[in-house]
């Protein structure tokens, strides 16, 4: 201890200002526990906010606008060729979108007595942790939630040879639109971005060493979004790795597989992300990391220590915000005594590409890995009254259902709304509808939610 | 394999504590019968023993919280596990990918959750096999009829059926005037369950007597001093005491528990007996044991005690349970009489006013005597009128003829 060190006793610490963090501060100091966040950068909403889900759907309504003024020309509206500037596309971004929010989460903060700490927490034992940096201090506890989050991995054997390499972070700030740009990932942020991207100009290739775009969805939801790409991409290499990237100065350098050297102004690695587990002193308690690095918890989000919780990307896949804001929620309660858990069946992913693609419970192919018998359901949105209105038909809402109860398992769907659409599926998978259900249900018409309905009409016939 | 150890039944018709101090660490090797935890129930702070030996696994309850009888306060690994286990990967502990969740709504798991029900082990009537609200709450009251089920099946008797009443919704009173919501205490809840419980499920009979104790009276004034001497105070309520089980011998159906599931009456062969006595902490019924075969002098002796550790807040959690038959005394306060309601499982209570000197006619002429008024409640599922009538006289009698008491008779 040195002077001024101040201690601060809490019922709760939690470390990290993302989405599980808050929702788990908010959630302990609805149930009277004090609580305070630790946040590197003293602020709410982590990465989803400033650097994730909150910018990235930004760009891509602008991305969206701009393919809508495209497609206008084919109903005869032409508004000429769009201009873009890109300092009031940022200040749009940062300052509208993204700083909005944050003043509201700093606001709702406030509003329940919760504070945020700037600096870097580092437990010493089971129930104390200091601060390192601007506001340096020691906290004492009675739990501390870890909510760290994760960080874009970089690229395997590739160390990051330039500025002009850029990870989602980076992608985010549109340092500027590059003429020739490669994306190193063919999941949901490299599909996101290099849309974005190649709507705001960029000629774009992009690389996936899988044989296939967004592995874990059924090939049937990915294919319309891959035709997609296909005509918004100048290439699509799947099964090719990149060997060599070199800054030539005024360019990149790159191997794709066993082509020769492809030249491009801008990379971006999108090849998933990694928790943010280390550097914390979790060794000081009786926490454990698990396979990568994941602090492995319970089902209510107690680590293998009484007094220490992690919630959100630190803990395993899948990393979303929103499994994280329920984790947050069933470890407060938790905390405060209640007999929660993360019990959840239906955890949905939405990929808010052109189209979306968006899938929640059981898969077809994940039932298939796991031997599982289920019949399948398909509407395809060609016969949507709806989809024909938007000039969309290339839709699909698909059921994947227990085969003797008709119970709904899973619900995949794919085309424009469909991140929208998917949460008549959760609902569906989670409360343990029956596909019976959803088609004796009133779905107004004309809309794309309708297709749920006759996606399980086609079981009763 | 892990072992769980979950609230022993405390008793007294407790149904839960709250947990004041955990006395170990996940990871601690513990003796059997080493202190595990302390709890604080309605009637005592007690500490808990482990039943086993071997290395803590898990501590499955935390300062502060409450819990239920049945409910898994501690694990216990192999004597050989590690000292910290690591907790098993969320995604080890998913269901196998082919049997899937249970299917309930989220509502219903939580509710699942409060109530301690393992959904997996609860049928689903809703569509589809969907666990609804329904099954999960009939699945809590299950295992009052589940548990004989796994005994073996009675020879004898064949289950009683059940009833339940739901209540009835209350009028919106702010109609009429200004209200105020109050929380219930602890205590007042737990009371309000049990005395529910019992005046729900027990159809009640009061037989009312009187005993005239004008000689035992006199006796114990006689031998205050002497019994001070030897380090007691002779009160009526040690004689109350012995007569009731002396009377309790010749009524043993008074000293029992029905067992509506298994159609049987349980007697008990050992007459332990429970005395309700007003604390600062609430109504608590400590218990002298085998009644019946100690002499008066050691069952005064042990009141006292038990009284002084009640008032104290020290009893034990064994001084609070094993009672067959209770005995209270409801005259402190005045009134001519009350009628109590039965300690369940028990099937009859004693209740004793306060004794007053009354013109008496005897022999054609009125003399003063003191008469204490007795109530006898009984389980009219067990006994009838005439039954009571008998073994109320049983206790009149002792408590008339002293002598008659102190020989046994």
């Amino acid at each position: 201890m040195v002077m001024g060190d101040l201690v601060r006793e809490v019922d709760v610490a939690v470390i990290g200002g993302g989405p599980g963090g808050y929702s788990a501060a908010f959630r302990c100091a609805e149930l009277g526990l004090e609580t305070i966040v630790v946040d590197a950068g003293r602020r709410l909403g982590g990465a989803c906010l400033f650097e994730g889900c909150i910018p990235s759907k930004a760009l891509l309504h602008v991305a969206a606008v701009l393919s809508e003024v495209e497609r206008a020309k084919e109903f005869g509206v032409d508004f000429g060729a769009p201009r873009v500037a890109l300092e009031p596309l940022r200040t749009w971004k940062s300052e509208r979108v993204v700083g909005k929010l944050a003043r509201g989460l700093a606001s709702v903060a406030r509003g329940k007595s919760v504070e945020v700490v700037g600096g870097r927490a580092v437990f010493e034992d089971s129930r104390s942790l200091r601060v390192e940096g601007d506001e340096p201090q020691k906290i004492r506890f009675r739990h501390a939630v870890v909510a760290t989050g994760s960080a874009p991995s970089p690229l395997p054997g590739l160390e990051q040879p330039s500025g002009r390499v850029m990870d989602s972070t980076a992608a985010l700030e549109i340092p500027d639109i590059p003429a020739r740009l490669l994306v190193i990932g063919g999941g949901y942020i490299g599909l996101e971005l290099g849309q974005v991207y190649a709507a705001l100009g960029s000629e774009v290739t992009m690389v996936e060493m899988l044989d296939g775009l967004l592995p874990g969805a059924d090939r049937d939801l990915v294919q319309p979004l891959a035709r997609r790409c296909e005509r918004m991409f100048k290439a699509i290499r799947l099964s090719t790795r990149v060997s060599g990237l070199r800054d030539t100065g005024s360019a990149i350098e790159a191997h794709l597989g066993d082509d020769g050297a492809a030249t491009f102004d801008r990379v971006l690695v999108a090849v998933g992300r990694r928790p943010q587990s280390g550097g914390l002193g979790l060794e000081a308690t009786r926490a454990r990391l698990g396979d990568r690095g994941f602090v492995e918890v319970d089902e209510r989000g107690r680590t293998a220590d009484p007094h220490i919780w992690a919630v959100g990307d630190v803990t395993g896949e899948p990393m979303l915000a929103h499994r994280a804001m329920r984790q947050g929620k069933v470890a407060a309660e938790a905390m405060a005594g209640r007999p929660a858990a993360f019990d959840n069946v239906a955890v949905p992913a939405v990929v808010f590409t052109d189209p979306e693609v968006a899938w929640c419970g059981l898969t077809e192919h994940g039932a298939a890995a796991a031997g599982r018998a289920v019949k399948i359901a398909r509407f395809q949105w060609a016969a949507s009254g709806r989809a024909a209105t938007l000039g969309r038909s290339d839709g699909l809402t698909k059921l994947v259902v227990d085969p003797e109860t008709g119970r709904v398992l899973g619900v995949g769907l794919v085309g424009p709304g469909a991140g929208e659409l998917i949460a008549e599926g959760a609902l569906a998978v989670e409360t343990a509808m029956l596909a019976e259900d959803l088609a004796l249900t009133i779905h107004a018409h004309p809309t794309l939610s309708e297709t749920l309905m006759e996606a399980a009409e086609t079981l009763l016939r | 394999m892990p072992r769980s150890f979950v609230l022993p039944d405390l008793g007294e018709g407790l149904t839960e504590a709250e947990i004041v101090k955990v006395l170990v660490h996940e990871g601690d090797l513990v003796r059997e019968d080493a202190p595990l935890l302390e709890v604080e129930t309605d009637k005592a702070t007690v500490e808990i023993p482990s039943p086993m030996g071997g290395r803590v696994a898990k501590i499955h309850v935390h300062v502060g919280q409450t819990v239920q009888v049945g409910q898994v306060l501690v694990s216990f690994g192999d004597g050989a596990a590690a000292p910290d286990a690591p907790t098993a990967p969320l995604a080890d502990r998913l269901p196998a990918p082919g049997e899937g969740p249970v299917p309930a709504a989220p509502s219903t798991r939580r509710l699942a959750r409060e109530l301690g029900v393992d959904l997996r082990t609860v049928h689903g009537s809703g569509p589809g096999g969907r666990v609804t609200d329904e099954d999960v709450r009939a699945a809590t009251s299950a295992p009052a009829a589940v548990q004989p089920a796994e005994r073996a099946p009675s020879p004898v008797g064949r289950p009683l059926v059940r009833v339940g009443v739901e209540p009835p919704p209350l009028p919106t009173f702010e109609q009429w005037g200004p209200i105020e919501r109050r929380p219930l205490s602890h205590l007042r809840r737990t009371i309000a369950e049990r005395m529910t419980l019992a005046a729900t499920l027990i159809p009640h009979v009061t037989h009312f007597d009187r005993a005239d104790i004008t000689d035992l009276d006199g006796l114990i004034r006689r031998n205050l001093e002497a019994g001070r001497a030897r380090g007691v105070t002779l009160t009526l309520t040690s004689f109350i005491l012995k007569a009731t089980a002396q009377a309790l011998g010749e009524h043993p159906h008074f000293n029992a528990s029905l067992d509506p599931a298994a159609g049987e009456l349980i007697v008990k062969r050992y007459v332990h007996l429970g005395v309700a006595v007003a604390s600062e902490r609430g109504l608590i019924v400590p218990v002298i044991r085998d009644v019946d075969t100690k002499p008066l002098l050691e069952v005064q002796r042990e009141l006292g005690a038990l009284a002084a550790r009640v008032r104290e807040g020290k009893a034990t959690l064994d001084d609070l349970r094993g009672g067959t038959f209770t005995i209270t005394n409801i005259g402190a306060l005045g009134g001519t009489g009350a009628i109590p309601i039965i300690n369940y499982p028990e099937v009859a209570i004693l209740g004793v006013a306060r004794g007053r000197e009354e013109p008496v006619v005897r022999d054609g002429a009125i003399v003063p005597r003191l008469l204490l008024p007795l109530s006898l409640t009984f389980d009219h599922r067990v006994a009838d009128g005439a039954d009571g009538a008998r073994f109320a006289s049983a206790i009149v009698r002792r408590l008339e003829h002293p002598d008659e008491l102190l020989l046994g008779f």
